[in-house]
This record gives C-alpha cells, sequence and structure tokens, in this order.
C-alpha cells in the first residue's frame, strides 16, 4: 500500500491525485453553471414579459454600490491570480498575504452587499408584507426584486463560503511545513474564485444596467 | 364487492376523433406486439436450444456486427417517425377548431365545473351536446391547474388558471359519457368529474330551451359592459379617453413598449384583470384592475362581449 | 491474510464513519431498503383502497397524502441511489481496479446529505403529510395545498446534493483511476452507465434544486413566480421540473441496463453482442433524454410545434434502447445459457423493459397522448420501467454480487421461486393498469367509477404476490449472512477484475494494482 506523504491512499501518485481533484472541480463548476443557469433563465422569462415593471423595478437598485463591488471582486480575482502564482513559485508569506487580501476583499464584497441589502429593506423592496415600489406593475416589479434577492444572495452565499476557505487557507500557508502540497489546492481554490467572480459579471449588466432600460 | 357490471376492455367511440386515435393506437399495438413477441420467443428458444450442455452448437461469435446494428436502427427508426408523423398529423387537427363551432365557456374551481352555453344556459358537472355539431370548449380555472378530459371523446387539455385553453370535438354517437378532471387538483381530485350527455338534434333543442335561461352570454357582457363602469371610459363618447373596442378583436394592438399584439382573447382577459401589463401606445395607464372584482365567468362573458363588437376593425 | 473489509473493524463508529466504498455501499443498501419498504406500504394501503370505486378506507387527503409519499420515497430515496449507490458505490472501484473511489470522505458525505434529505422527508411525513403529489405542480404546491410541503423540499434539495455529490465522484473515479490497460472500450458496460448516469445526475440536479427552492420560497414569502394571479407562469415550473426529472427517467434505467449487460453477458458465457453500441446507446440517451421533457406538457397548452419537436425526440431517444434489446437478445445466440436466479433477474428485465419501453412510445404519439396522459396508461408504463426495469436489474445484480459483497451464497432454490413470484405478481399488478388507462381511468383517483373494479381488483391481487415475491429476498439474504454456504473468490466464472479478489474482499480491494490485457466479458461458450 502506499504511504507516501500527502497523497491518499487510493491515488497512486501525486499525478493522479492532483489531475482527479482538477476535474472534480470542473465537474462541481458545471453543476453550479446549471444552478445559476435556472435561476437565470426564470429572470430572463419574466424580463421578457414584464419588461416595464423590470425598468421600474431596476431604477431603484444602487448602481454606484454595484459597481464599487464589481470593481472590488474584479481586484480580488486579480490578487487571487497572484495569489496562486505564489504558490507555484512556493512562497509561502506571499501566499499567506494574497490570499488573505483575497478574503479581506470578499468580505469587503459582503459588508458592501449587506448595506446595500440594509438600504434597499429600508426602501421597501424587500418582498414580504411591507414591499412597496412606484410602479405601474408592482406585483411584477416585486417578481424582479424577489429575483435580485434570490440570486444575489446566493451568489453572496458563495462569496461567504469563499472567504472562509480563503481565510483558512491564509492560515495553513502560514503554518504549514509542506507549502509544496498546497500548490493544487490553491488553484482550485482560485478556480472557485473565479466562477464566483464570473456570475458576478453576468448579475452585475442584468440586475444594475440592461434592466433600466425596458 | 364486486357488483355484476360490465367490464370493457376498450372505452367507448363517440367523437369524430376516436377512430383516428384508436387507429393509431392499434397500429402501435401491432408493431410493439410484434416486436414484444419476437423478443420474448427468441428469448425461450435461445434458452432451450443453448442452455448449458445442450447439444447444439456453442460458439463465441466472432466478425462485425456492424451490419446487423445498421439493420435494427434504421428499420426501428423509420417505423418509429412514421407513426410520429401520423400522430403528429392528428393532433394537429385536434389543435384546430373549426370556424363554427359552437363555444362554450368552461370555469373549473376546486371541485368541480361550471360550464355556459352561448345563450346562456349554465351547467355544472354536466354538459349537453347535439350529436354532429362540432363544439369548442374554452376554459379556465379560478384555481390551481384542472384537466378536462371525456374518454369516450379521447380529449383532454389542462384547464390553468388566468389562462385561456381551447379544445374541441365533434360528438358522434348518442349517450352518457364520463367526464374527469385528469390533472391533480388537491382533496377531491377524484370527485371532480361530471357526465357529458350527447343528444339527438331534437332532444338537444328541447333541453336548451327547458332551462331558466334569462340572458346570452353576449347580453350578460353587455349588462356587465355598464354595470362595472367599462361603458364610462370605453363607449365611444365617453369623457375619459381610452382606447375604443368597437372591432379591436383580433386587431394588432400597438404597446406603449413598442410591441405589437394581437388582440386576441387572452389579451382582452389579461387588459380586464392586469390592465396595465401591457399598454396600448398612447394612452395613459389609468385603468384600475378588476382583479377580485370580477370573477373568471364574468370576465368570459365580458370578452365575448367585446368579440361581438367586431373583428379587427371590420366594423 | 488481510481481514475483508467486513472484519476489518467491528464497532459501529468503524461504519458510520467509514470512508471505505464497499462499506458505504452497505450503509446506503440498509437505508434504501428500509425505504423501500415504506413507500411499499403506502402503496399497499393505495392498492387496498383502490379494491372497491367508493374511496372507503381511508379519507381522500389520506390517499393523497398515500401517493405523493410513495411517489417521492421511491423515486428520490429508493430508485435513484437504488443501483448508482449501492451496486455503484461496491463496484466501481474493484471494476476498475482502483482502491478507492476519488474523493472517499466527500462520498462518506454524501450519504450523510442522502439521510439528512430522508430525515426531512421522514419529518414532513410523520408530522402530518403532503399531498401534492411527487411532481410538486403550482399553484397547487405553492399556494393551495396544505401539509408540511417545504419540509418535503428541502429534504430533497437536501438528498440532491447527496447525489451530485456521489455522481461527481463517479465521473473521476472512472476518468482518473481506471487500471493500467483498462481502456474505455475494454471497460464492463456497467461502468458506462454509471458514467453517464453520474453525468445526469450532476447536470439535472442542481435545476431540480433551485425549481424546489423557488417553489418554497414562493409558498414561504407569497411570491408569484410560478403563481398566474400574480403575474408568474405555473408552465415554467413544469418545464424546470420535467428539464431535471425526465433525464432523471434515465438515471432510473441506465444502471439497471448496465446490470442486465453483465449478467446475460455472464450467464450465456457470450462476448457482449455489439458492445461499442450498447455503450454508445448509453451516451445516446443521455444526452437525448436531456431534450425530451417537454413531452410531458402535450396537453398543458405549451405551443403544438413544441409538441412536435418533443415528440419526434422522444421517439428518437427510444431507438437507443431499442438497439440495447436487441444487442441483448443477439448475446443469448449460441451461447451456453445458464438459468441461474440472476440471469432469470436479466431475462425478466429485458421482457418488461421492453414492454415499459414500447408503451413509451404510444405516449410520445402525440395524438394517443393526448388520452393516455395523466391516465393509469401512464402509471403502468413507468411502473414496467421503473419496477420492472430498474428493480430487477438491482435484484439481478444483488444476486449476482451477493458472494463478493456478503462472501455467502445465497439459497439458489428459493431465490429461482422468488424470481417467479415477483414476474408474475408483477405483470398481475401492473398490466391491467394499461387497460384501465387506455379505458380512461385517471390516476391519483381515490374513487374510481363501477366499471373499472375488475381490472383494480386484479391489480391488487397481483400486489399482494408481488410484496410476498420481495419479503422473500429479504429473509433468505438476511438468513445467508449467517447460515449461506460460504462462497469461493468468483462462484460464477465471470469476467471482471472484481472476482479475482477474494469474497469478501479486503479493504483495499487488490495488493497490487491489476493490469489489464483483454476486452471486456471474455467469455467461451
Amino acid at each position: 500500500m502506499n504511504v507516501s506523504p500527502g497523497i491518499a491512499h487510493q491515488f497512486d501518485d501525486a499525478g493522479q491525485q492532483r489531475e482527479a481533484a482538477t476535474l472534480g472541480m470542473w465537474v462541481f463548476l458545471a453543476t453550479e453553471v446549471l444552478f445559476f443557469s435556472a435561476m437565470f433563465l426564470g429572470y430572463t422569462v419574466y424580463r421578457v414579459s414584464y419588461p416595464r415593471a423590470f425598468a421600474d423595478a431596476a431604477q431603484h437598485t444602487l448602481l454606484v454600490v454595484g459597481t464599487m463591488n464589481t470593481a472590488v471582486l474584479l481586484l480580488s480575482s486579480f490578487v487571487m491570480v497572484l495569489a496562486v502564482r505564489a504558490a507555484e513559485q512556493r512562497r509561502r508569506f506571499s501566499l499567506a498575504g494574497l490570499l488573505a487580501l483575497t478574503a479581506l476583499l470578499g468580505a469587503v464584497f459582503l459588508v458592501i452587499k449587506g448595506f446595500e441589502y440594509a438600504q434597499e429593506i429600508r426602501e421597501g423592496l424587500l418582498p414580504g408584507a411591507n414591499f412597496h415600489i412606484a410602479s405601474s406593475q408592482p406585483e411584477h416589479a416585486r417578481m424582479f426584486f424577489y429575483l435580485y434577492f434570490l440570486m444575489t444572495g446566493v451568489h453572496a452565499l458563495h462569496v461567504f463560503i469563499g472567504v472562509l476557505l480563503l481565510g483558512g487557507f491564509a492560515l495553513r500557508a502560514l503554518f504549514t511545513r509542506r507549502i509544496a502540497a498546497m500548490g493544487t489546492a490553491v488553484d482550485l481554490l482560485g478556480l472557485y474564485w473565479h466562477f464566483v467572480d464570473t456570475v458576478w459579471v453576468f448579475l452585475f449588466p442584468l440586475i444594475y444596467l440592461i434592466a433600466r432600460h425596458p | 364487492m364486486i357488483a355484476s357490471v360490465s367490464f370493457p376492455l376498450l372505452p367507448e367511440r363517440a367523437s369524430d376523433f376516436a377512430g383516428s386515435v384508436d387507429a393509431i393506437f392499434f397500429a402501435l399495438l401491432a408493431v410493439c406486439g410484434l416486436i414484444i413477441f419476437g423478443i420474448c420467443a427468441a428469448v425461450v428458444i435461445f434458452c432451450v436450444r443453448y442452455r448449458r450442455g445442450s447439444p447444439a452448437v456453442h460458439a463465441t461469435l466472432r466478425g462485425s456486427s456492424l451490419p446487423l446494428e445498421i439493420a435494427w436502427t434504421s428499420a426501428t427508426f423509420l417505423v418509429f417517425v412514421a407513426i410520429f408523423i401520423w400522430a403528429a398529423v392528428v393532433y394537429f387537427r385536434m389543435s384546430r377548431p373549426p370556424a363554427n363551432a359552437a363555444e362554450i365557456h368552461v370555469v373549473a374551481k376546486q371541485w368541480m365545473w361550471k360550464l355556459q352555453h352561448p345563450n346562456g344556459r349554465r351547467e355544472i358537472n354536466e354538459l349537453h351536446l347535439q350529436i354532429g355539431e362540432p363544439v369548442k370548449l374554452v376554459m379556465t380555472s379560478q384555481d390551481v391547474i384542472h384537466d378536462f378530459f371525456v374518454p369516450a371523446f379521447r380529449a383532454k387539455q389542462d384547464v390553468l388558471p388566468s389562462r385561456y385553453t381551447v379544445q374541441w370535438f365533434t360528438p358522434t354517437r348518442v349517450g352518457k359519457y364520463h367526464l374527469f378532471c385528469a390533472e391533480y387538483c388537491g382533496m377531491d381530485h377524484s370527485h371532480m368529474g361530471g357526465w357529458i350527455h350527447v343528444l339527438e338534434s331534437a332532444e338537444y333543442a328541447r333541453w336548451l330551451a327547458s332551462g331558466d335561461v334569462t340572458e346570452s352570454v353576449v347580453a350578460a357582457g353587455a349588462r356587465l359592459f355598464v354595470a362595472r363602469g367599462c361603458s364610462g371610459c370605453h363607449a365611444p363618447n365617453a369623457a375619459v379617453r381610452a382606447p375604443p373596442l368597437n372591432g379591436i378583436y383580433r386587431k394588432p394592438i400597438a404597446l406603449k413598449d413598442g410591441g405589437v399584439v394581437i388582440a386576441d382573447e387572452q389579451y382582452l382577459h389579461d387588459s380586464i384583470l392586469l390592465p396595465n401589463r401591457q399598454i396600448t401606445a398612447g394612452y395613459d395607464p389609468v385603468m384600475p384592475t378588476y382583479e377580485g372584482q370580477l370573477n373568471e365567468e364574468e370576465v368570459m362573458q365580458l370578452v365575448t362581449y367585446i368579440r361581438s363588437l367586431g373583428e379587427g376593425g371590420t366594423r | 491474510m488481510k481481514p475483508s473489509y467486513l472484519e476489518d473493524e467491528h464497532s459501529i463508529r468503524s461504519w458510520l464513519l467509514t470512508t471505505d466504498h464497499k462499506r458505504i455501499g452497505i450503509l446506503y443498501m440498509v437505508s434504501i431498503t428500509v425505504f423501500f419498504f415504506i413507500g411499499g406500504a403506502a402503496a399497499t394501503l393505495m392498492r387496498i383502497e383502490l379494491l372497491t370505486p367508493p374511496g372507503d378506507l381511508v379519507t381522500s387527503t389520506t390517499y393523497n397524502k398515500l401517493f405523493t409519499i410513495h411517489g417521492v420515497v421511491m423515486v428520490w430515496f429508493f430508485l435513484i441511489p437504488s443501483i448508482p449507490t449501492v451496486l455503484g458505490n461496491f463496484l466501481v472501484p474493484m471494476m476498475i481496479g482502483a482502491r478507492d473511489v476519488a474523493f472517499p470522505r466527500l462520498n462518506l458525505a454524501s450519504w450523510y446529505l442522502f439521510m439528512g434529505g430522508a430525515a426531512f422527508a421522514l419529518w414532513a411525513i410523520v408530522s402530518g403529510g403532503v399531498d401534492t403529489g411527487w411532481t410538486f405542480y403550482t399553484p397547487y404546491s405553492s399556494t393551495y395545498a396544505n401539509g408540511h410541503v417545504i419540509a418535503m423540499a428541502t429534504g430533497i434539495f437536501i438528498a440532491g446534493f447527496g447525489s451530485i455529490a456521489t455522481g461527481l465522484n463517479f465521473i473521476v473515479t472512472i476518468h482518473k483511476m481506471r487500471a493500467p490497460g483498462l481502456t474505455w472500450f475494454r471497460l464492463p458496460l456497467f461502468i458506462w452507465t454509471i458514467y453517464t448516469t453520474s453525468i445526469i445526475l450532476v447536470l439535472a440536479t442542481p435545476v431540480l434544486a433551485i425549481t424546489l427552492l423557488l417553489m418554497a420560497l414562493e409558498r414561504a414569502f407569497g411570491v408569484g413566480i410560478f403563481n398566474p394571479a400574480m403575474g408568474g407562469d405555473p408552465l415554467l415550473f413544469q418545464h424546470l421540473f420535467w428539464f431535471y426529472s425526465h433525464p432523471a427517467v434515465y438515471i432510473m434505467i441506465l444502471p439497471g441496463m448496465g446490470v442486465t449487460s453483465e449478467l446475460i453477458a455472464c450467464f450465456s458465457r457470450q462476448r457482449l453482442f455489439g458492445y461499442r453500441y450498447v455503450a454508445y446507446a448509453s451516451v445516446a440517451i443521455a444526452v437525448l433524454g436531456f431534450l425530451v421533457w417537454g413531452h410531458h406538457l402535450f396537453v398543458s397548452s405549451q405551443s403544438i410545434y413544441a409538441g412536435m419537436v418533443f415528440s419526434v425526440l422522444s421517439f428518437l431517444v427510444s431507438v437507443p434502447s431499442a438497439i440495447k434489446v436487441f444487442n441483448w437478445t443477439a448475446t443469448l445466440y449460441r451461447g451456453s445459457i445458464w438459468l441461474q436466479t440472476p440471469l432469470l433477474y436479466a431475462l425478466g428485465f429485458l421482457g418488461l423493459f421492453t414492454i415499459g419501453g414500447l408503451t413509451g412510445l404510444f405516449l410520445a404519439a402525440l395524438a394517443v397522448d393526448v388520452h393516455l396522459s395523466d391516465t393509469y396508461f401512464v402509471i403502468a408504463h413507468f411502473h414496467y420501467i421503473m419496477v420492472g426495469g430498474m428493480v430487477m436489474a438491482y435484484l439481478g445484480g444483488l444476486h449476482f454480487w451477493w458472494p463478493k459483497i456478503s462472501g455467502r451464497m445465497y439459497p439458489e432454490a428459493l431465490a429461482k421461486l422468488s424470481a417467479l413470484f415477483i414476474f408474475a405478481g408483477f405483470n398481475l399488478t401492473f398490466f391491467p393498469q394499461f387497460l384501465l388507462g387506455y379505458l380512461g381511468m385517471p390516476r391519483r383517483y381515490h374513487a374510481y367509477a363501477p366499471e373499472f373494479q375488475v381490472l383494480n381488483v386484479l391489480s391488487t391481487a397481483g400486489a399482494s404476490i408481488l410484496a410476498i415475491g420481495y419479503l422473500l429476498p429479504l429473509s433468505y439474504f438476511l438468513w445467508s449472512l449467517r447460515y449461506g454456504r460460504k462462497a469461493e473468490p468468483n462462484p460464477w466464472q465471470a469476467t471482471g477484475l472484481e472476482w479475482t479478489t477474494p469474497s469478501p474482499p479486503p479493504t483495499d480491494n487488490f495488493d497490487v494494482t491489476p493490469i489489464v490485457t483483454e476486452e471486456a466479458y471474455n467469455y467461451a461458450p
């Protein structure tokens, strides 16, 4: 039986382990794509059906905040790329620092999103008993905000999980004795983070930009 | 206890579609029966003949299976496509009601069917029809999805809330036939049924005249049009500027958003209940919603009345 | 000699925290057996109720809850996990010469997700039940239904992630962990079908998850995504639901096809006829299976042109299934046929699946489906596929690999007898339902018209034979664990890497990674 350190018993060698992990992440992301596409489909169907209501509702989104968040997330993806590079070059402290910075940017994204949500809830845009909006078709505008909260909420959950993982990895990088063994894991975390970022890149225009004009 | 009921194996055939559907059914039965018989016969024969230790030749199958694969793939493919086309042609005919079909309104709710004939005669869970006369059912639901299913007519169509669906058939045999709800709709789904009575012409005429009919569907719509205040804005000389309704049915309507819709039954229905959804270009969205004010039967009467005002700007 | 995986450790903890794919397979086997009998109990009550036309045994609400329990439990907690998670977990690594799946801990996590989901579903059942049917059609489920719809949906949602994890694990394992020399076209067809099934699991399940989430949120917060009264579209729910649930039908049959391929080749001592075409057919079914969901909506007011496209695609998806049936039959030709219990099940599968598949054509044919949809014809059709197909294949596979799994032989004569019981009981239960359906008896009916009674009584009589047929294997499998004859490593003289290990195998399966130099099914009659 294989007892080399860092290689799980079911694998023959490090190459097989790395390939398996990478393929696993890609398959996971395929699942995630389908998960989000069902929501995007729902959004598309109703935007086509009710362009006016969706435009009315989209006027109430906070474009400046959304743009800020887009910038934060794009920047975090860039930092993540640097982290992956640092892992390849086995620079332990830069790796830890860059991962922590990515996590921090993710956290900033969440904080900004939180303030945005708070503002929107104060304005009565959260679908529920207190929902009210100035639109000729309030029930369809409400559908926009339902989809908005659902899609950005599920996305924020992904960011949140990413932040936790990034933080954990940063600590691991700081204390590990075997920085070389972390390369694949950091790669895959990078894939995940870029995926989360990509989803936002689709969400941002759909919610903040094109919906404003019917 | 098993009652001494008749024990049919095939449903009655009481509409002009029933024969067409049965023909496809029996053709499919023949094709599928042949395949199943062939497979089963082959399996039994092989299992006996090539059983372990039998004197028959046991040999590894060598050589390419490709010719055989091509043969049975293309054979099944062609048979299947032929059946598809046949069934699609009949289906197409089933989804095209003829222009002369009498229109019956059907409103489904948990757990009953409410029907209304053009002359205003109402029925609940029963429908009387005249033999040989095509009828078109315009259907909607007040709550969940139901389904209007008459096995003897081979006719079935889902009935959706806030939406009109249509089915049609021509009864061809006098008799009393089951009406079922075929889409699960809650507690008393299995009791949401009734009877379709197909009558001879004379008897049908007698039946139609017998009920306490006060006003036709169009007349009821006209009454509602005034009573519910529609005429205050939509009448030709009204003070408020609202789109005129004469000849609006089947007319293309330019919308404020820039789109164009045809003013069909669904559009008229939605414009009454969700007036702000599709605003006609050049008008302000000032109409109040009648959601909760009018029930689906009343909306159907209004829509029928508006349709009676002329079609496609012809009047 | 190393201890077998069963004897490696004995504590409960060693089972609940195991990462051994074989033990996880056993965990699944025990769980889904429990669910099978829960779902079966609901079916039994329904069949007894349907003995008489009026609804006199239980109230209509109870009956509606019974068929919902039956559907939900059987689909998500028995059929979908059945062959993939039990036989798949046990066999995939062994058949490809690996020591375990690629992600053993994820594998264990998937079982916990499955059990977590099951806990929600069971809670929903015991605390009052759900009466929406397993299809959860809106707006009934989202607005009108009483009961614990949200808890039930949560259960399915969570179990769905277990399915995704299992599928992901198999895809990676089959891609990356095959033994040297084991090329794609040397793989046993069971692996091909598990692979295609996994792809469907990974790509379809998330859509179900989000659909149920939307439905549950709509119910909780009164937002009208699927509620037409609020401008939503109830058909959107049906499209999303069947986008998952039709491919899910193939999740529930492809693995059964894989097992049947193994059994027919082994017990006829013959190379599987048209191996490559059977493998390609699995892929074709998985791909086309994603494009036919609309055939569930022929009478729902979907556009008739969409209906035509979905109809022709549905006819096409049946072609690869037909190819498989022809190839299995051809495999028997000139073989050396050994009529043991597993082959009886495989032949039962062959016949019943053929009937189930061909009756699918009736439902794909547009004009005929108008009459048949939502009647007992549909019920009979999919039970021929799910029960006549998948359950027969599962039982056949269980008998075939039981010596490997347990290290014991089951009693052959009794097993043959119960296979015949199941076959006869199954046909008597479900064949009358085809006739009922064509006569026009709608599904989900608690009470029915008197002229349907004779056929319903026949069906219930068949169900009681079927129930005995299912209890027999349960009893003698348990009996064999203690009293069964000890199994040799390869009691059927089968090919396949799993048979090169001792029965039961050691935890690591293979001492030395095997090297494969020949095609699958290298039998000589």
